[in-house]
């Protein structure tokens, strides 16, 4: 038997779709200084509201703007916790990730009998049926337009200029007029409607429908790339890539007849196997924003 | 003159520079609680002119600048730049006005370039252009007259280039008076004369400057006008020219009782109180205009230097403490290379260099927190170079090192922090005798002059009474070998001075001092010999009273003049 190689290569930029859309929102957050754990929870909602809003409008469109609004709240509330009022990062990101999942499952529980819903109105892959580019739009907006862009605004805008300044050195960055509390909100609010678009990816392209745990911890798989991939744009994209490529890699092992003896629990934590070794190898020594996890208040 | 020219009420008197002013502060006031941190000041500042502020710590210099640059706001006054009344707000307002102001600790953010710092006031949103900015960056320097690697990522340049680039800033932003606060308290003496250049081209060039500084010679050289802030006030506005750097620290520190004295500053002087001061201010050739070439002078000044004193020392007394070899290996290359050096009792041997050249390295080994690679450490006669903390303090080493707030345990008391090291002193049975405990801190506090009740936590003390606390502590034990790094860091003058008479009454009493200071003065007034580390290494050793700044400088930049074969250097080697 051939081993599918287009096949694998073309689910690896499906898996890393989310992950990518996450991860650029996560760089926005971590390059304003702020740590934001509440990425996982942020991804939840997006999912969950996303689909919520496409089932009632039918409106797989609609319900990607109602997931961006999400992520969105859900940053302001990560700038109230810990911009305005200088909450500990972690317990604030954890808190907020809790806060969500809950409200979310809860909310299902409400709303529907069961826990799993019936696929409504979703995206449909473009270009079908030419293999590797037969992927969803939210894919191609991520790797063509979304990390280009941040990209540029990172290295060549006046706001990311001030956002590296107020990450690295907010001290420096308020004597110079930035406003410090200001660009942490917005880059908490942009990076939170990244992340809720990558969570909204999951309901809205990838299956269609909201099942409870949907998003399995790839809010957390996004904090160690964005350490592996040292806060910068490609790399965490990279990194994104690695760990699409070792999940698709093992969904297709799981079907291929000679793995038949490899324990399927063994190959579903292969991809997570592999993010912790590379993060042993590549995450070492590596310099964090100067302000990292730091409220700023002037003295 | 006499000492009254210079009350208050007669500063609107002085002859004011040519013309409307630069800046004017008019009646600023600015309490916090119930201190007045500046109390109707007027200041002035012409174009061209270099107007120097100078204050012990909390006369309210940084208040003031800090309200010029609209980081504070004042209770009440007015602000007039080119005689049109401007509120100030904001450092954008104040950079609008055309100040500009560079600090201690540099508003830089470390990990951008050159130009991308000096692009970050007033950058947009949008699309930046770097090229253009960059030229404007060139421009702005070579009006400094100082060359800067637009291109070079701040964190790797050196504390000098930092302030070069913090400079270049305020002229980028078209600043017409900068603020110059403390410049050269991070500077090495090669350093101070290139800024002394650019403040001189500055100057000619009609902008205005404030000038902070605690060194008053620097200030005799700089400036064209003094300005002295005491509690808040304005205590006199004199001209520069012509003015001694006695007098200056007289008015600084109002001791009205040394007054007197002031009366024939050219003759040596008997009042101890106004020599310990002198020296503590970093004053000790007096009158010389340009005191940056004035070493040589230092023996021939009113103050009875230390360092005088220092030949007629008897001959070789018992090593107090004495280093051999000490190794300490860095990851790439060794962060002391075979230290050999010995302080003998009585004796003080300072160590000069710029900071990161091994001076916190060679502290932490000495006190046995960190493990030397190789190489001995004795106090007198004990080995102590495997022994821990503990042991080393019994073994007669005391320390006073350059992190106060690391040598105590914050959220104690003082008497806590006091007794800290000598519990075992004040054992009954398993518990500690606190009867004992409080006669023993009621003595320290009183012998020490530390003001604070015992029970105060210590975190609530000032620097200054830190540091006595932590003197009385090392000082207790009547140590043989005393290690002070730092040990006037970030105190006001009237600390200083007493920190200087602690390190000498020690010295007197027998106890051989290490101190490592990277202030020149307080190493060229105290230490009976000086020795220079650089890059690990001790690469040099001057008699303390005949050493020249110059010298001192090139050997702390690593060069060596003659290298002075190691079997010569017989202090070093020991």
């Amino acid at each position: 038997m051939d081993f599918p190689l287009i096949a694998v290569l073309a689910a690896t930029l499906t898996i890393a779709t989310p992950l990518v859309w996450a991860g650029l929102g996560a760089i926005i957050n971590e390059r304003a200084g702020i740590l934001n754990l509440g990425i996982e929870g942020t991804m939840y909602a997006g999912a969950f509201v996303g689909f919520l809003t496409a089932s009632a409008s039918g409106s797989a469109t609609l319900g990607l703007l109602a997931a961006i609004i999400a992520g969105a709240l859900a940053g302001s509330l990560m700038g109230l916790l810990t911009v305005t009022l200088g909450v500990n990062q972690h317990v604030a990101g954890i808190g907020t990730t809790l806060l969500l999942i809950g409200a979310c499952d809860f909310s299902n529980r409400i709303l529907f009998s069961a826990g799993s819903q019936a696929v409504t109105a979703k995206f449909d892959r473009l270009f079908a049926g030419t293999g590797f580019f037969a992927q969803y739009p939210m894919t191609y907006l991520a790797f063509l337009v979304a990390a280009p862009a941040l990209w540029w605004v990172l290295r060549s805008s006046g706001f990311g200029l001030r956002l590296r300044a107020v990450g690295e050195n907010p001290e420096a960055a308020d004597a110079a007029g930035i406003p410090v509390a200001g660009t942490r909100y917005t880059a908490l609010v942009l990076g939170g409607a990244l992340m809720g678009t990558g969570g909204a990816f999951l309901t809205l392209s990838l299956l269609g429908s909201f099942t409870l745990d949907i998003v399995s911890g790839r809010g957390w798989i996004c904090i160690a790339l964005i350490i592996f991939g040292r806060w910068k744009v490609w790399p965490v994209v990279a990194g994104a890539l690695l760990f699409g490529f070792a999940d698709a890699l093992q969904l297709q092992l799981a079907i291929t007849p000679q793995f038949g003896a490899v324990p399927n629990e063994l190959l579903i934590a292969f991809p997570y196997l592999v993010v912790i070794g590379a993060l042993a190898i590549w995450g070492r020594g590596v310099r964090y924003p100067g302000a990292y996890l730091v409220p700023y208040r002037r003295a | 003159m006499s000492f009254t020219e210079s009350r208050p009420d007669e500063v609107s008197e002085a002859p004011r520079a040519l013309g409307v002013p630069l800046a004017e502060l008019v009646g600023i006031t600015k309490s916090f609680g119930a201190l007045r941190a500046n109390d109707s000041i007027d200041l002035a500042v012409a174009p061209g002119e270099v107007h120097a502020l100078l204050g012990e710590n909390g006369a309210g210099k940084s208040t003031l600048t800090r309200i010029l640059f609209g980081l504070s706001q004042p209770d009440s006054g007015e602000i007039l730049i080119d005689g049109r009344l401007t509120r100030i707000a904001s450092p954008a307002d104040a950079r609008a006005a055309g100040i500009g102001m560079v600090t201690q600790e540099f508003s830089l953010v470390g990990t951008m370039t050159v130009t991308e710092n000096l692009m970050l006031a007033g950058v947009g949103l949008g699309r930046i252009s770097r090229a253009a900015a960059r030229s404007r960056v060139l421009e702005a320097a070579a009006r400094l007259g100082v060359t800067i690697d637009a291109d070079a990522v701040v964190e790797t340049l050196s504390v000098g280039e930092r302030q070069r680039v913090e400079i270049v800033k305020a002229l980028f932003h078209n600043c017409r008076l900068l603020i110059l606060d403390e410049p050269t308290a991070v500077l090495v003496p090669q350093d101070v004369e290139i800024l002394f250049d650019s403040i001189r081209r500055l100057r000619a060039d009609g902008l205005g400057v404030i000038f902070i500084s605690h060194k008053l010679h620097e200030v005799v050289a700089i400036a064209d006008r003094v300005s002295i802030l005491r509690r808040g006030r304005i205590v006199a506005s004199l001209p520069a020219a012509g003015l001694s750097p006695r007098r200056i620290a007289a008015l600084m520190v109002g001791a009205e009782a040394i007054i007197p004295d002031l009366a024939e500053p050219t003759e040596a002087s008997s009042d101890p109180a106004l020599d310990a001061l002198s020296t503590s201010i970093g004053l000790a050739s007096s009158d010389l205009p340009d005191a940056a070439t004035d070493a040589p002078a230092r023996s021939s000044g009113p103050v009875p230097a230390p360092a005088q004193t220092a030949p007629a020392q008897p001959a070789p007394a018992q090593p107090a403490l004495r280093m051999s070899k000490l190794t300490l290996a860095g990851p790439a290359r060794a962060l002391l290379d075979e230290v050999s050096l010995t302080v003998r009792s009585g004796e003080i041997v300072g160590i000069a260099g710029v900071s990161g050249n091994g001076q916190t390295e060679l502290v932490n080994v000495l006190c046995g927190v960190t493990a030397t690679t190789s190489g001995t450490v004795h106090v007198g006669d004990a080995d102590i170079t495997e022994r821990t903390v503990t042991e080393r303090l019994a073994a007669g080493l005391g320390r006073l090192t350059e992190d106060r707030r690391g040598s105590v345990a914050l959220s104690l008391s003082v008497a806590q922090n006091l007794v800290l090291e000598d519990l075992n002193r004040f054992r009954r049975g398993p518990f500690l005798d606190r009867r004992r405990i409080r006669a023993h801190v009621a003595d320290l506090i009183e012998r020490f002059d530390i003001r604070a009740d015992p029970n105060d936590p210590i975190r609530s003390l000032s620097g200054g009474n830190m540091q006595k606390v932590l003197l009385a502590r090392a000082i207790d034990r009547k140590p043989r070998a005393l290690v002070a790094s730092q040990p006037t860091r970030g105190l006001d003058v009237g600390s200083c001075e007493y920190v200087y008479s602690q390190l000498r009454a020690l010295k007197r009493a027998g106890t051989g001092v290490l101190l490592i200071s990277e202030d020149l003065d307080e190493l060229l007034g105290l230490a009976d010999r000086i020795v220079v580390i650089f890059s690990g290494r001790l690469i040099g050793e001057v008699p303390a009273h005949t050493a020249s700044r110059q010298e001192l400088g090139l050997l702390m930049t690593g060069h060596v003049a003659n290298p002075v074969p190691p079997d010569e250097r017989a202090g070093v080697t020991a």
